[in-house]
């Protein structure tokens, strides 16, 4: 009953959806109050129905109710309930109900949140964001329905892939989501206001907080990624560079370029056409992504040309989409006249070159993940391309940002003088050469990559406080600090920021020069020699969890006869999905992680075990994190919160800043 | 999102290698000689496991990852350079196995694209970045009726 309102609910969507993109649209281009006055109804509505239907889906999946056919294949009853509920999303069909309900959420927010915006504007651009919700749904209800019933409901389902039962995963795709989707209120606004003809500052300060808040879910979702990999997969890996990952990644990079873009629009009225251009863009690469994902397209062009039915739909999204807004493009981009001056040496300079290098990165990650599919079709060459190529390639242009990026962060607008950033940098470049040097002597192999990275990381951390130095003015030390804590928000975020970026730079670099492994056969009592650590291997012993079976290593970690930690590292095996995991055992330091890993009984007695020293691991989440922060301080600044000031003036009840997806 | 299909291939590769399922590089496989062994790992960070979605063979469970990475050893052992295992295994399993793809024939587009586009992209910008030191069009003339009018506002 719950199941076929839920289902209803989603039909019903389908054709509110369906409304909202015609008559706003309609009302907007004959100036008719009445029908562009649909919209936010229409997109709250929307909004409602999805929600429900999520909820219908949620509840068959918490009361286990295996007569639906995605409950049977990914659910059972033995499941705790936190992955009963992640096992929502946790495959194909509910995590596409995920996406429009989430794509139906920005509509209602910018339904919400956009009294500002010139009522034509906001007619379209809900309009835009409800044709997106259209193809979405069409997707859902005719080859991806979550509400098939099954003829003769099985007693009990088939369990979640064990490799998702787990709580940082839980969460990695919603926040992921949120980002890919969120993009979409950026394109919506591109779209909208090229049929309107109108970009200017405003335009760029109204579009800015979406594409914060797309970026700041993006940044979180990726680093949850990363960070289950790192524990999970059991050998401490962070980033693979497979298809999946960059599919996430390119929107990342794109959205970072959008948003500096938006700035020189907002502040300066150039780079107009291009802003626009990349908003089509950031979000064309997350549907890119949902193609590569979604249609089996990666794994195998086999896979695809078999079940081809879902790809060729979401293809069809992407060229309709896609298609649609570059012609748009072409045919508007000229009336889009630039107008700020600028010199050679700007901070607008040093925005242009964060744009080239940040696209540039994008595409070289995107031909990278598609080359596999070109050659093969092109030349019938089947070969892969994988983290070699692309820490060879990639790697080149973020050297490149995190080297130009203090100086352009503290050049003025208009007109800059490269002697004086210099001399404000002095401190901050000694300090960073200082910490290569360092790394240098203190490495263990004798790879650039950990000075190199050790070295930008401390460039990039030292460039941001300089940069917050010299926002404060001239004066004492304490008329300097209390300036420094009256800047807007905008500026402690973008310090924030880009401090974040240098820790996570600083991370990914001491972590993957300097780390120590270990593997060999131990028996139940011996010890061995781990860097400065000795580990012994207590006991092993076997434990049932909730459903699983558990081998359960005790193992003791000792420094100088101190103990430094007592590890218990697992192995699972999941008898309903017949699949073990490695549940490695970590004690997290802020300089290193000792890493654990139990493996199987060895012929002769003993077990296989696997340790590592993962120097600085935290610090590349941590910097994440950090770059999180720093967007939710720009996001909270003034100059975006202008539709409160407006909600004020009309009257209506105070909201809160804007925050599109509470 | 990614994690998942990535999780899935996972799942594929663990599947297969029921029940001898462990992590990876398994004690009985590493060489005696630390700088041997530390080639042996280089190598097999390049190499594809042919039956895994994108997972190395040096990361992977599957039986057959398995046994390229004694096959590499192997090599090694009996004296081959880091290009000859390469090769070696290549000429068995197809260029599908190499994660670094070969800069040669088609595959040249693929090496050369980002620093061409690099240069291309600053190309772009310095241009554009020139064009902005001086405004381009000067104040624009003004039109025939906006001529009339002022002569009109003038005389009054």
């Amino acid at each position: 009953m719950i199941t076929e309102l839920g289902h209803f609910c989603l039909i019903l969507a389908f054709g509110v959806a369906i409304l909202q993109a015609l008559v706003p649209l309609v009302g907007a281009g004959r100036g008719w109050q009445g029908w562009m006055a649909v919209g936010p109804a229409a997109a709250l509505v929307q909004f409602a129905l999805i929600a429900v239907s999520f909820a219908a889906l949620t509840h068959a999946f918490v009361t286990s109710d295996f007569s639906l056919r995605v409950v049977y294949e990914n659910s059972h009853t033995a499941k705790p309930m936190l992955y009963k509920v992640a096992g929502v999303w946790g495959n194909h069909e509910g995590s596409m109900l995920l996406w429009v309900l989430i794509l139906a959420l920005f509509g209602a927010a910018a339904a919400v949140f956009g009294g500002e915006l010139p009522p034509s504007l906001k007619a379209r651009v809900l309009s835009v964001q409800a044709m997106i919700g259209v193809a979405f749904l069409a997707f859902i209800l005719f080859t991806s329905n979550p509400f098939d019933r099954l003829a003769l409901p099985p007693f009990n389902g088939k369990d979640l892939n064990p490799l998702l039962q787990d709580p940082g995963l839980a969460f990695h795709p919603p926040f992921l989501y949120l980002g890919y989707v969120g993009l979409s209120m950026a394109f919506s606004f591109a779209v909208a206001a090229l049929i309107e003809g109108r970009i200017d500052a405003a335009w760029a300060r109204w579009v800015r907080p979406w594409t914060l808040a797309a970026w700041i879910f993006l940044t979180i979702g990726i680093a949850l990624g990363s960070w289950w990999a790192y524990y999970e997969l059991g050998w401490g890996g962070f980033w693979f560079w497979d298809p999946v990952e960059n599919a996430s990644f390119m929107p990342w990079l794109l959205a970072a370029a959008l948003l500096h873009s938006a700035i020189v629009v907002e502040k300066r009225e150039a780079l107009k056409s291009w802003t626009i251009l990349l908003a089509i863009m950031a979000f064309g690469f997350s549907l890119v992504g949902t193609f590569l994902v979604r249609s089996g397209v990666i794994t195998s062009v086999h896979a695809f040309a078999n079940d081809p039915e879902r790809g060729v739909f979401i293809l069809l999204i992407l060229a309709v989409f896609l298609g649609g807004a570059l012609t748009l493009y072409a045919v508007r981009a000229g009336q889009m006249t630039a107008r700020g001056m600028f010199g050679m040496v700007s901070r607008e300079t040093g925005l242009v070159i964060n744009n080239v290098l940040l696209a540039v990165a994008a595409l070289v990650v995107f031909v990278g993940t598609l080359w596999p599919l070109v050659a093969e079709m092109l030349w019938g060459r089947v070969l892969s391309v994988g983290a070699p190529f692309f820490d060879a390639a990639f790697t080149p242009f973020f050297v490149l940002l995190a080297a130009v990026l203090p100086v352009g962060a503290i050049l003025p607008w208009k007109r800059g003088q490269l002697g004086r950033v210099a001399r404000a940098l002095a401190p901050a470049l000694t300090l960073a050469l200082a910490v290569a040097v360092l790394a240098w002597v203190l490495a263990t192999g004798r790879s650039a990559v950990g000075p190199v990275g050790a070295g930008l990381g401390a460039w990039l951390v030292s460039g941001a406080l300089v940069d917050l130095w010299l926002r404060a003015g001239r004066g004492g030390i304490g008329a300097r600090l209390g300036r420094i804590a009256r800047l807007p928000r905008a500026d402690w975020g973008r310090v924030v920021a880009h401090g974040g970026l240098g820790v996570t730079i600083l991370g990914i670099a001491l972590l993957t020069a300097n780390a120590t492994e270990d593997i060999r056969v131990v028996r139940e009592g011996e010890s061995f020699d781990l860097g400065s650590y000795v580990i012994t291997l207590d006991r092993v012993e076997r434990f049932e969890g909730p459903n699983y079976h558990t081998t359960m290593a005790t193992m003791t970690a000792r420094q100088g006869g101190r103990v430094v930690a007592v590890l218990h590292p697992e192995k699972r095996l999941y008898p309903v999905a017949r699949m073990p995991t490695t549940e490695a055992a970590i004690d997290n330091g802020v300089f290193r992680d000792l890493y654990l890993v139990i493996g199987d009984p060895q012929e002769g007695g003993g077990w296989a075990v696997r340790s590592y020293i993962k120097p600085f691991a935290n610090w590349i989440w941590m910097g994440a994190i950090i770059m999180a922060i720093g967007g939710a301080l720009s996001l909270s600044d003034r100059r975006t919160r202008v539709a409160v000031a407006a909600a004020r003036r009309t009257g209506q009840p105070l909201q809160p800043p804007v925050q599109p997806a509470e | 999102m990614r994690r998942i299909l990535a999780a899935g291939g996972l799942a594929m590769c663990l599947a297969l290698a029921v029940p001898v399922a462990a992590v990876a590089v398994q004690p009985d496989e590493v060489l005696a000689d630390p700088v041997m062994e530390h080639r042996a790992r280089e190598i097999s960070a390049k190499l594809r496991c042919p039956v895994c979605q994108s997972e190395t063979i040096d990361e992977s469970n599957a039986q057959v990852a398995r046994d390229l990475r004694l096959l590499v050893r192997e090599r090694l052992v009996a004296g081959d350079s880091d290009a000859e295992v390469i090769d070696y295994v290549v000429e068995r399993y197809g260029e599908y196995v190499l994660f670094e793809p070969v800069a040669s024939g088609s595959n040249l587009i693929l090496w050369y694209a980002g620093p061409a586009m690099l240069i291309a992209g600053l190309g772009i910008g310095f241009a554009f970045v020139r064009s902005r030191r001086r405004p381009e069009a000067p104040v624009e003339e003004l039109s025939e009726s906006e001529k009339t009018r002022l002569a009109e506002l003038l005389r009054d």
